[in-house]
C-alpha cells in the first residue's frame, strides 16, 4: 500500500515551536510535566511569561526521550538533565574527535 | 523458530540470583536503552534484554524456561515440547505485566498463549488500557542535494500489527514524505497521527523520521555547512592562481590566494545547505604533486631541489 500523496510532516527544528498545552497533547502528557522540566532546566522555554512559553520544535524530542528514561530505567527528572547535559557533551567530543580524525 | 538463550542474552549463569538478574538487566538496559545508545542494533537489543529479563525476573516463568534443559542453544530451531509447562500454574502475568505479543515469536509460543488462554485477565487489561497509539521511529536516509532543493522521498515503514486472531504480524507501509529544503542531518521530521492506531478509540500515535545523509562523494556535511578536499597544484598554491572548484550550485572560479599551504581553508560564505543561516562551504587545499614518471619531469624536481634549501622538517628539529 502507498499513500500516493506526499505527507508534509513538520520539521522540529529552531524555527518551529510549541505552545505549552501542544506540546503536553502531542507527548501525551500533563502540562505539570513539562513544568517540572522546565524547572530542572531541560527545557528552555522562548518566552518568560509561562501564559505565552512557546517551546522550540526538539523540545518534543526531549519530553518524549525523558518519559521513555523514566519509564524504562527509572530515571527522575534531575537524573535524566544530568544524562542529557553529558550525552550532548558526548555528542560534540565525538564531532570534535572526527574533525580531527580528518584534520580539520 | 530459534531458541532464545535468555541466560546468554542477560550474560548471568543458569544459577543466577534473582539479585543478579536484576542488576544484570538494569546494566544492559542502561546500555542499550535506544535514548542513549550509540550501538546501532540499540533497539533490538534492548527488547531481547527485555524479553529475556520477563522471563527470569518472575520465578514462575524462570522455573518453567530452565525445565526446557540447559541442552537449547541459542538460534537451534526449536518447537515447545508437548505439555513442557505442565504441573506449572501461570498466574496469568500477576507476577509480571508483560505483553506476550511485544516480545519475541520463541516467547510467544512458550507464555503468550498459555497465559492468554488461562486467564484471559492480565494480558488483555493490559493491552486495552493503553488507549493511545505507540508512536514510531525511522531514520531516512537522504543525499544531500534532497537537502540543498527539497525533495519527497519514499518511506517504508514496517509496522507490527495484530491479525484477527490476535498475533503478531509485520505490515509493509509506504509513505511519500517530504523532505523539506534545507534540513540538516540529525533532525526529526514529525508526523502526527502516523504511528500506530489507538485503540477503544484512543489517538494514534505519531511517526518520528530522522534525517540522515548518505555520505557523498565530493562534500562532507556538519550542521548547514560543507567541507570539500580541493587538489591545487604545487605552483598553484604558491604563487596564487584562479581554479575550478564544484560547489552545489556549480562550478565556480576559486582565487587561491598566493602563498597558501596544503590545509589552508578557505570559506565561501553561504555556498552550504540553503536555510536561516544559510551554510557555508569550506574549501581545504590539498597540494598535489605531479607523478616524476619522465625525464623532464624529474629534471625538473631535481632543478627544485637546488634551487631551493628546503628542509620540511625543520620544525621538528631533524
Amino acid at each position: 500500500m502507498i499513500d500516493s500523496e506526499s505527507q508534509y510532516g513538520m520539521l522540529l527544528d529552531g524555527e518551529s515551536s510549541f505552545t505549552l498545552g501542544e506540546l503536553s497533547r502531542c507527548c501525551g502528557v500533563h502540562a505539570e510535566f513539562i513544568i517540572e522540566m522546565v524547572e530542572e532546566g531541560i527545557l528552555n522555554p522562548l518566552d518568560r511569561d509561562p501564559g505565552c512559553w512557546r517551546f522550540p520544535g526538539p523540545s518534543l524530542l526531549l519530553v518524549n526521550s525523558a518519559l521513555r528514561l523514566q519509564r524504562d530505567l527509572g530515571v527522575n527528572l534531575a537524573g535524566i538533565a544530568l544524562a542529557f547535559e553529558l550525552m550532548d557533551e558526548i555528542r560534540r567530543l565525538r564531532l570534535r574527535l572526527q574533525r580531527l580524525d580528518t584534520g580539520d | 523458530m530459534e531458541f532464545k538463550d535468555y541466560y546468554q542474552i542477560m550474560g548471568v549463569k543458569r544459577d543466577a540470583s534473582q539479585d543478579e538478574i536484576k542488576r544484570a538487566y538494569r546494566k544492559l538496559a542502561r546500555k542499550y536503552h535506544p535514548d542513549v545508545s550509540r550501538e546501532s542494533d540499540a533497539e533490538h537489543r534492548f527488547k531481547e534484554v527485555g524479553e529475556a529479563y520477563e522471563v527470569l525476573k518472575d520465578p514462575e516463568k524462570r522455573a518453567a524456561y530452565d525445565q526446557l534443559g540447559a541442552n537449547w542453544r541459542a538460534g537451534q530451531e526449536f518447537h515447545p515440547p508437548p505439555d513442557w509447562n505442565a504441573g506449572f500454574e501461570f498466574s496469568g502475568g500477576g507476577f509480571t505485566a508483560g505483553d506476550a505479543s511485544a516480545f519475541s515469536d520463541f516467547f510467544e509460543s512458550l507464555f503468550g498463549e498459555h497465559m492468554a488462554a488461562g486467564t484471559g485477565g492480565a494480558r488483555s487489561t493490559h493491552r486495552y488500557a493503553r488507549t493511545h497509539g505507540e508512536d514510531h521511529h525511522a531514520k531516512v536516509l537522504i543525499d544531500l542535494e534532497d537537502a540543498l532543493h527539497g525533495a519527497t522521498r519514499t518511506v517504508t515503514l514496517h509496522a507490527p500489527e495484530l491479525d484477527e486472531q490476535g498475533r503478531v504480524t509485520t505490515r509493509e507501509r509506504k509513505l511519500n514524505v517530504h523532505i523539506p529544503q534545507g534540513v540538516k542531518s540529525g533532525q526529526h521530521i514529525r508526523l502526527a497521527n502516523q504511528g500506530s492506531p489507538g485503540l477503544m478509540g484512543g489517538k494514534a500515535g505519531d511517526l518520528y523520521l530522522e534525517i540522515e545523509f548518505r555520505p557523498h562523494p565530493l562534500y562532507r556535511v556538519d550542521g548547514r555547512d560543507l567541507y570539500l578536499d580541493l587538489p591545487v597544484a604545487p605552483w598553484e598554491a604558491a604563487l596564487g592562481a584562479t581554479v575550478k572548484a564544484p560547489t552545489p550550485g556549480g562550478t565556480i572560479d576559486l582565487k587561491v590566494p598566493p602563498g597558501s599551504v596544503g590545509g589552508r581553508k578557505l570559506r565561501l560564505k553561504g555556498r552550504g545547505i540553503p536555510g536561516n543561516p544559510p551554510g557555508d562551504l569550506y574549501v581545504r587545499l590539498q597540494v598535489a604533486l605531479p607523478a616524476a614518471d619522465t625525464d623532464q619531469a624529474k629534471a625538473a624536481y631535481r632543478a627544485m631541489e637546488r634551487q631551493f634549501a628546503f628542509n620540511p622538517r625543520s620544525g621538528l628539529g631533524v
